[in-house]
């Protein structure tokens, strides 16, 4: 018999409303589940906040704690600051009034902790600070010299726009706008006064260790949730189940729901990490002070300036002159961990995690797929292993340059994209080089899964076989 | 009328042939043993039905139309590489199997439990795959692979490593799901089995089919015309009884009673030996040697069969 021109087909039992896309679902719901369900998920879910919430808290307690003031020294060439640094607990500020130069070499005597020097600028608003010191000055000094610069700076502005706004009377009041146009944004660049003299940028800045921990981060994710993607595969070779489910599926939706369903755990992971960390955070800093966040210039305090400008125009808010001092230290802290814009920095960690994942979950279900057992990763592990681990050794230099052009290449190359870009993006990376990047890793992730795609195809079939790198050039030609 | 056919099948694996022009038309109904020496291209043969591997030349027809990616729906395939996940439970891992086969989950639910109350495994549904024995890990297999009641079961070499309390109940249950209407292709070594099952085989040897059709006429085309006689009151010599155009092959005696072999020629006819013997001798017992399965295997695979005997 020759069929075509055979007898009638028979009406088939089960085969319609399956589709391809209900498989991938199963797939990746079971590759989830078992995961998520795991004794070391559990632990490390805990775990992680709880490390987290320590780097954020102990700086925090140490800042309460600690005992030992801190002396800086300020030069103010502009004359807008004087007074304006209040001395607290631990850190006590002094004026002097000599030239820059004679300051930094009488520094390493005089026993200060930091020398702050505000040039003096051509136009009348400021908006930079060079901080010396002899070594890493701590976030709590400097975010606290920022804050208070900012503050003064857009006292300034406002008084200047709330006087043209008096003679103005007829413009009605836009608080949302007046808060836009007064908003300063102060540098504050710190430098090391070394043994002999020399001054080095040293890079203590929030954005330097944001930059370092979401790299690390990212890093920590593609590997360990790679590396459980293929433990998988290899899992699916070695109990031999591989060849049942690859008669319901193809090769390739089983590879790709494998992948995405320990992407989501990753992400689940990620967010509860989140979550947890942040609730950790809260709980233990309200035990510290009632009030955990200080605006520079606040609606209410906003509003309280202008009504005295404009008596009869807002009702005054009751709580607006209840702004208790609060322990600085914790407040330092926190108005350094609120200055750093969140829905980008996550926005762009889920970017580069999903595709960094993605991209390098597929060479390692491809890995996973041409071998038999976990000892025999080992070779074909190396290329995958060093882009992710350069750009982690790199880590130092994105840091001291982040606009450098060691930087940027190793932002844009996809292997190396997902952690330089991440370690990049808290100190500001211009658009069009975050939409190549982005760009760039898309492109490399459909180019490494169809090619990962071919290898596991063939590999997941393959038993006893040492696998060599001409074999899997082969298989791709299959 | 066939379930399956395969025209002109190849496969090149990295210039090695795996399948050469292979033709095999498999009967609706019918137990189908494919055979063949390590390597012969079985298991590659039975990728392509299951659209594991696609082939590189030739066609594929299922249920009387070209085979479609649906068809895998009803299709049940065991494969010799066979496994479960091992961490994860028992029923878990049977809905999971069965819903990839195209079962909603009610469905997989209630005809599970349904069968695992024949099996008698109902004890072992919250259980890890690594908590049953390797005995009670086949009869999973075994019944996700037929859960979604295929027309076309496939198994890879199903009797190894079953214990002939398993395999005894496999082989019957094989035959159950045969009289309830599926086809059943099976590849095996064990001749013993295609022997007790097969009502048609195909051998493959070197990629290429060398021996294909219902096991009853390759058998009959094997056969030598060979009588084995038993007898005793003669002592003379066989040969000078029998027509000279008769060969002896084998002469033995145990006891009093007398037992050989002997080839009639092609023309010749088993009564003409009767007729011979009859006067000289009392017959004890008068039996045609037909070749089992193993014995054909052997002549077909090293004796190179000059053609392959063709289908009906």
């Amino acid at each position: 018999m020759k069929s075509s021109s055979g007898p009638l087909p028979k009406k088939l039992p089960n085969q319609s409303c399956n589709t391809d896309m209900n498989k991938i679902l199963l797939i990746i719901k079971r590759e989830y589940l078992t995961r998520v369900r795991k004794r070391s998920f559990i632990i490390m879910t805990i775990l992680g906040p709880l490390f987290m919430a320590a780097i954020v808290v102990v700086p925090i307690y140490l800042a309460t704690r600690g005992n030992e003031t801190k002396k800086v020294a300020v030069i103010d060439q502009t004359g807008i600051f004087y007074m304006k640094f209040k001395d607290s607990d631990n850190i006590k500020f002094h004026y002097l009034h000599s030239d820059i130069g004679s300051a930094k070499s009488d520094f390493r005597k005089s026993g200060d902790y930091a020398l702050l020097f505000i040039p003096k600028t051509e136009v009348s608003i400021p908006t930079n600070a060079v901080l010396y010191a002899e070594s890493n000055v701590s976030i709590n000094v400097i975010s606290y010299i920022r804050n208070v610069m900012t503050k003064t700076v857009e006292d300034l502005k406002l008084e200047a726009k709330l006087h043209d706004l008096q003679l103005d009377k007829k413009t009605p009041l836009d608080v949302g706008d007046i808060l836009r146009s007064i908003k300063a944004d102060i540098d504050v660049n710190t430098m090391k006064i070394t043994d002999e003299g020399k001054e080095v940028k040293s890079y203590t800045e929030l954005s330097m260790v944001l930059g370092a921990f979401a790299g690390v981060l990212i890093y920590f994710f593609i590997f360990m949730f790679g590396s459980q993607v293929m433990r998988g595969v290899i899992e699916e070779k070695t109990s031999r189940i591989v060849e049942v489910i690859i008669s319901s599926v193809k090769p390739f939706q089983l590879m790709m729901g494998k992948i995405i369903g320990v992407g989501m755990v990753g992400l689940t992971q990620f967010l509860l990490w989140v979550i947890l960390t942040f609730g950790i955070v809260t709980m233990v800093t309200t035990t510290f002070t009632g009030d955990i966040t200080k605006k520079h210039v606040t609606e209410q305090s906003l509003l309280m300036k202008v009504n005295k400008y404009n008596p009869d125009n807002l009702p005054l808010p009751d709580s607006a002159s209840a702004n208790q001092p609060q322990n600085e230290g914790v407040n330092q802290v926190f108005e350094a961990l609120n200055s750093v814009n969140y829905p980008v920095m996550i926005g762009a960690f889920l970017f580069f995690f999903i595709f960094g994942y993605l991209m390098y979950g597929a060479l390692f279900a491809a890995i996973g797929g041409a071998v038999d057992s976990e000892s025999d990763t080992q070779q074909f592990m190396l290329p995958i292993t060093v882009p992710l681990i350069l750009s982690i050794v790199m880590l130092q230099f994105f840091i001291q340059d982040p606009s450098g052009s060691v930087a940027f290449w190793f932002s844009v190359i996809p292997l190396t994209s997902p952690v330089a870009m991440m370690i990049r993006i808290p100190f500001g990376v211009p658009y069009w080089q975050v939409a190549l990047s982005m760009f760039l890793l898309v492109l490399t992730f459909v180019g490494t899964t169809w090619m990962a795609g071919k290898i596991y195809r063939t590999g997941i079939l393959m038993y006893g076989k040492k696998v060599s790198y001409k074999e899997l050039w082969k298989w791709l030609k299959y | 009328m066939e379930l399956f056919s395969a025209l002109n099948i190849s496969k090149q694996f990295s210039g090695h042939k795996a399948l050469d022009s292979v033709n095999i038309d498999i009967p609706e109904g019918s137990i189908y043993g494919l055979l063949g020496p390590n390597g012969a291209g079985k298991t590659t043969f039975i990728r392509i039905i299951n659209q594991i591997i696609a082939p590189d030349e030739g066609k594929l027809f299922f249920n009387g139309r070209e085979l479609q990616p649906n068809d895998i729906y009803n299709i049940g395939y065991l494969p010799e590489e066979r496994g479960l996940y091992k961490k994860m439970t028992v029923g878990e891992q049977a809905m999971y199997l069965a819903q990839l086969k195209g079962l909603s989950r009610q469905e997989a639910q209630k005809r599970l439990h349904s069968w695992f109350e024949k099996f008698e495994m109902k004890g072992w549904w919250n259980k890890k795959v690594e908590e049953l024995s390797k005995g009670m890990q086949q009869k999973v297999q075994f019944l996700v692979t037929i859960i979604h009641e295929p027309k076309l079961l496939i198994f890879d070499e199903p009797f190894s490593g079953f214990d002939p309390i398993n395999a005894g109940m496999l082989k019957d249950e094989i035959i159950t799901q045969r009289e309830k209407g599926a086809t059943v292709i099976f590849s095996t070594h064990n001749m013993a089995s295609v022997e007790e099952l097969c009502d048609h085989i195909t051998l493959i040897n070197n990629a290429k089919v060398i021996l294909n059709g219902p096991v009853r006429e390759i058998k009959k085309a094997y056969k030598t015309n060979t009588f084995e006689v038993a007898y005793n009151n003669f002592s003379g010599n066989l040969s000078d009884i029998l027509p000279g155009s008769f060969t002896i092959i084998k002469e033995w005696q145990e006891h009093d009673l007398h037992t050989a072999t002997i080839r009639i020629p092609e023309n010749g006819n088993p009564n003409q030996l009767l007729s011979a013997l009859i006067p000289n001798a009392t017959l004890h017992s008068f039996t045609e040697q037909i070749p089992g399965m193993n014995e054909i295997f052997i002549r077909a695979v090293t004796e190179k069969t000059p053609e392959p005997i063709l289908q009906h």
